[in-house]
């Protein structure tokens, strides 16, 4: 879109779709995923009230969001945990590591978390000279590979279990061509295990914040965050200031929504639940905003921050499933992840917006029913406006709508078969038109519909 | 009744026969079909692609050619789908509004409208449905996968009056073919890759036809086949229903 030395979501899928058995593989897993929702889903007769009722919820939330943060921190204090306000990822990365340096902890481990990947904790850390490790299988492997999760749920769900393999003989030892699932899993419980037991810092993300009560719940199948959290003499819970719900009873709305969603398991084998620390513990809650309140001030954008990151429209979404979560070059992919980035960094993610064909599989799978691919479609609209895309681009278009505005014009551009193949972008007959790499066209025929009605019925 | 046909531009002059089969079928239920023949086309391409502030010159030339009729008919969803959410006027935003609710795509206005319930008509060959993703998501001519709901479909009410036809069962009964309007050429590799996914579901389940209210998608499923050399045909859902015994 932009021109610049960084690829593009076309560029970046267009060399993942190379390999296209392994397109193939990636597609498949997604949609077996997309297949378990639908059958979890239909077990459950009122699911689209569910659906509607968690909206509701969510929208009540982002309506009223000043005042239910306010009464959530005001809990929290009471319970003795320490509360923190960051305007931004650098401000939430200083806070993280004063709390450390205070304890002097050098090294923490971290459960699932894409607040901290977007606000780059590691590396802020690592520049620091403290160790974080990943304590989610899956961000740990992408960890060990240098590579950021192309996923929220499944954040390897690009790599198969030979690479896996691979990586875990590179970088702890096991057997060359050791690829059993169960086996490399076993391996690195084993490592883990060691990490969670030396670790005097743990930091944990947030599914849900109760405003009522104070407390805090996070989701997970590995039961990595109780591990990491319980064995610590800190606890530090990042959260997103959208992440917070009214009152407990609520709560059960959206853990019945949220695993069935992600991956049509009827709820997290883990949904803890954290309200104050235990004795000689301390317990942080650092509340971020980093764009979100930006976003709240975008009408037709604000209901994007409904999102409680179930990764339900990556699943559904065919050109996620054919391109990769890593295609979308931004922490959150998918969907979800192109309405979101534009809010951070227009001009870095212009492209995104453009990287769905609108189908609207996404809003359908929501579980809080976000209007993703209309918000797609707005903000091609904005960043059309701000001037992001290129201009050839724009001067086919004005060509376009000045010609398609009358048919005086239309008629003189001849035979219409004729501008249209020269015209339409997806037309124009020549050899660098992307159209014709793979695909031909009908041709235009010798009478056009409007020649054969004169003659006809005229 | 009168109705007011509208064929995209790309089917005027790509598809005529889907045109004369949409324009014969409404011509056996209803008294006056007239073709505006001042029409050019609906502005979706230029909106989708992040234009549609230069989209008023096209609403306001369809609002002239069509605000005499009592419907608007049209053989593709997309198209439908566009007037439906993005018809403005500046002048008359009320004649705006009320043609938005007065179009139709072709199948809902079969089903819906005119509620008919037999048809004579013959295709004895064993068909694909493609939905499209505007004329499913967008216009509810059938259930969508994704939703808990009740099932039903607005084209196979249709489909399965017709003589001799034989529906093939897919995959994946609603996926995106890839499309998507200019789409196709700025994000080719996936374009291609969707539709060539979605051409190998009907052919291994043993589709002769592919067919669909939206001819956009059938143009890219086209271009695949065709240059597959595979013998598998797409076919406007009108030229079904209007097939002669």
């Amino acid at each position: 879109m932009i021109t610049n030395s960084v690829k593009d979501h076309a560029e970046l899928s267009e060399i993942f779709i190379k390999d296209e058995e392994r397109v193939d593989w990636h597609d498949g897993s997604l949609w077996w995923i997309r297949q378990k929702r639908d059958k979890s889903a239909n077990q459950i007769p009122e699911w689209e009230t569910l659906r509607e009722t968690a909206s509701a919820i969510k929208d009540n939330v982002i309506s009223n969001l000043h005042q239910y943060l306010l009464q959530f921190e005001e809990s929290a204090l009471k319970n003795g945990v320490k509360v923190h306000w960051a305007a931004d990822a650098e401000e939430h990365n200083a806070i993280v590591y004063s709390i450390l340096k205070a304890k002097e902890i050098t090294q923490m481990v971290k459960s699932k978390s894409m607040l901290t990947e977007e606000c780059r904790l590691n590396e802020y850390l690592n520049e620091r000279g403290i160790d974080v490790i990943n304590s989610d299988l899956g961000e740990y492997i992408q960890q060990i590979d240098n590579e950021p999760p192309s996923h929220i749920v499944l954040p390897c769900i690009h790599k198969r279990k030979e690479e896996i393999g691979e990586l875990f003989h590179e970088h702890l030892g096991t057997e060359k061509g050791l690829s059993d699932p169960t086996l490399l899993t076993r391996v690195a419980r084993k490592h883990l295990r060691n990490i969670f037991l030396s670790r005097r810092g743990a930091l944990t993300g947030v599914n849900f914040a109760i405003a009522e009560t104070g407390e805090f719940v996070v989701c997970t199948n590995e039961g990595n965050a109780d591990m990491g959290a319980h064995l610590s003499e800190v606890h530090i819970a990042s959260m997103g200031i959208e992440k917070i719900i009214p009152e407990r009873k609520h709560l059960g709305v959206f853990l019945r929504l949220l695993a069935r969603s992600a991956i049509g398991q009827p709820i997290t084998i883990y949904s803890s639940h954290f309200r104050k620390p235990r004795e000689g513990q301390e317990m942080h809650i650092i509340l971020v905003d980093y764009g979100r309140s930006r976003q709240l001030g975008r009408v037709d954008f604000r209901n994007s921050l409904k999102c409680i990151k179930c990764g339900g429209c990556m699943n559904t979404c065919p050109v996620y499933r054919k391109s990769g979560g890593l295609s979308y070059h931004n922490t959150i992919s998918g969907p979800i992840g192109a309405i979101l980035a534009p809010n951070l960094d227009m001009k870095k993610h212009a492209d995104l917006p453009f990287a769905s064909t609108l189908c609207g599989s996404c809003s359908n799978v929501c579980p809080v029913k976000i209007d993703i691919h209309e918000q797609l479609y707005k903000w091609r609209q904005v960043i059309v406006k701000e001037g992001y895309v290129d201009n050839t681009k724009k001067l086919s278009m004005e060509a376009m709508a000045t010609t398609l505005s009358s048919p005086r014009l239309y008629r003189m551009a001849g035979n219409a078969g004729r501008w249209l193949m020269k015209n339409f972008p997806f037309t124009i007959n020549n050899k660098f038109n992307p159209w014709f790499k793979q695909r031909d066209m009908p041709g235009a025929k010798k009478q056009s519909f409007k020649t054969w009605y004169a003659k006809n019925n005229g | 009744m009168t109705v007011g046909l509208f064929i995209p531009c790309y089917v005027d002059q790509f598809y005529q026969e889907a045109a004369i089969a949409t324009l014969q079928l409404l011509k056996k239920f209803v008294d006056k079909v007239v073709f505006p023949p001042n029409q050019t086309c609906c502005g979706q391409p230029m909106a989708n692609a992040g234009f549609e502030h230069l989209t008023q010159g096209c609403n306001n030339l369809f609002i002239k050619n069509f605000s005499s009729f009592d419907y608007i008919v049209c053989p593709s969803a997309s198209c439908v789908l566009h007037i439906k959410h993005h018809l403005h006027s500046h002048e008359n935003e009320a004649l705006a509004t009320s043609l938005r609710t007065k179009v139709y795509e072709l199948v809902e206005f079969l089903t819906d409208i005119l509620k008919i319930n037999k048809l004579e008509a013959r295709f004895p060959f064993k068909v694909g449905l493609h939905q499209s993703c505007h004329g499913l998501r967008g216009l509810y001519l059938s259930q969508m996968s994704e939703v808990v709901s009740p099932q039903f479909s607005k084209p196979l009410q249709l489909l399965n009056m017709v003589e001799g036809l034989e529906m093939v069962t897919l995959d994946r009964l609603d996926e995106c073919c890839g499309f998507g309007g200019t789409f196709s050429v700025a994000e080719e590799a996936v374009s291609v890759k969707m539709g060539k996914d979605r051409v190998t579901d009907h052919t291994k389940n043993g589709a002769e036809y592919i067919t669909s209210s939206d001819l956009s998608c059938l143009m890219h499923i086209e271009g695949i086949l065709h240059r597959k050399k595979s013998p598998v045909k797409i076919i406007h859902i009108a030229e079904i229903l209007n097939a002669a015994l």
